[in-house]
């Protein structure tokens, strides 16, 4: 049964476009057949962290409209086999994005693929309610800051309330947490929130810690999502909560500080 | 942190610490308007009006909360600081 997972977060730049292309990049590197959609409308980024950007022919509103098919619009990933994108349209508005045109494209959508995911834009509007309301799942991608952690828990709110499982009052919404941007060491000196605060307070189970790394723009600098790059701690975090959304259980990594050296240790660093 | 840091003086909170405070506030805050019907925030400023016909007080000294008990009933709080007499 085809499964449909939301990448929200309700806040911009906390790395929801990074965590979609990787997170289904893994996916496909799993052996399961599976589609990344941008519902980013008018600001469509996905093809470029995907890096098929310059073979973008036809788009999400092209097929809603009926203005190209499926297989038309669909772009076969070059690096990575099992993996497709739909792309954003780039012109068009998000109220270009109807519930059942949306609806009808995953249906077809569900008939092809494993696992569909869908990169949330930013804010609660029309194009961010588009990409939650028929979600199976929700990865609430959230940054361990403030006005990102607030943002994540109003998307909760939306998912309990908006989304098509709770309107017919089905299962919910499975809800999963992805801290990204993680800094242990700066955990350890108190000036971030730590794992543990930000899981207390949003009170979802924890998917994934994916630290700050330099390695998350290199990779979108060159359009290889940061999966791929396994000799960073980023790309290793990615594949770790890849398998804990296909159900293994695979301890935290990358959450606390790496050992100091003696001499730090007595003059701080 | 360092060791050294141990013999300074006396620590204050950290900006972690604050900042799980401040989220752990206005989180419980907005789960208590979720809920809510779509009048409450209309309902909650009329209800601001009237006290400050008798009383002047600021909307922040009113804490107006919809508990839902369970699906039967629901508790209307309301919970108004007054001033200090001068």
């Amino acid at each position: 049964m085809a499964q449909i997972i939301v990448v929200t977060s309700g806040k911009g730049g906390v790395g929801k476009t990074t965590s979609s292309a990787a997170i289904a990049t893994g996916l496909a590197l799993k052996g399961h057949k599976t589609v990344v959609v941008d519902f980013d409308i008018g600001l469509r980024n996905l093809d470029l962290i995907m890096g098929c950007e310059r073979r973008v022919v036809y788009d999400f509103v092209n097929v809603i409209n009926g203005e190209a098919n499926l297989n038309q619009a669909l772009i076969k990933d070059k690096r990575t086999s099992n993996l497709f994108v739909l792309p954003a349209s780039q012109t068009r508005d998000k109220d270009a994005l109807t519930k059942e045109g949306v609806g009808r494209v995953l249906e077809e959508l569900k008939q092809e693929f494993e696992y569909i995911v869908c990169d949330s834009p930013a804010g609660i509007e029309t194009g961010a309610m588009m990409a939650l309301y028929y979600a199976d799942t929700a990865i609430v991608t959230t940054n361990p800051e403030v006005s990102s952690v607030r943002d994540s828990d109003r998307i909760l709110g939306m998912l309990q309330s908006k989304s098509k499982r709770a309107e017919e009052g089905l299962e919910p919404v499975k809800e999963l947490l992805l801290l990204t941007r993680y800094s242990p060491t700066r955990v350890a000196t108190g000036e971030m929130l730590s794992v543990a605060d930000v899981e207390e307070i949003l009170a979802i189970p924890l998917l994934g810690v994916i630290p700050e790394s330099q390695a998350v723009l290199k990779a979108s600098n060159s359009g290889v999502p940061v999966i791929i790059d396994q000799e960073s701690d980023a790309g290793k975090a990615y594949s770790d909560a890849v398998a804990r959304l296909t159900g293994e259980s695979i301890e935290m990594r990358f959450v606390t500080e790496e050992k100091k050296g003696f001499l730090k240790r007595i003059f701080g660093s | 942190m360092s060791l050294l840091d141990y013999f300074r003086a006396k620590k204050e909170p950290t900006t972690a610490v604050t900042a799980k405070e401040r989220l752990q506030i206005i989180v419980a805050h907005q789960r208590g308007e979720r809920d809510a019907p779509d009048y409450f925030p209309a309902m909650k400023q009329e209800i601001i009006e009237v006290i400050r016909k008798y009383v002047q007080i600021d909307s922040d000294q009113v804490s107006v909360q919809l508990d839902q008990n369970d699906d039967k009933l629901s508790v209307l709080e309301l919970n108004v600081t007054l001033p200090e007499k001068p």
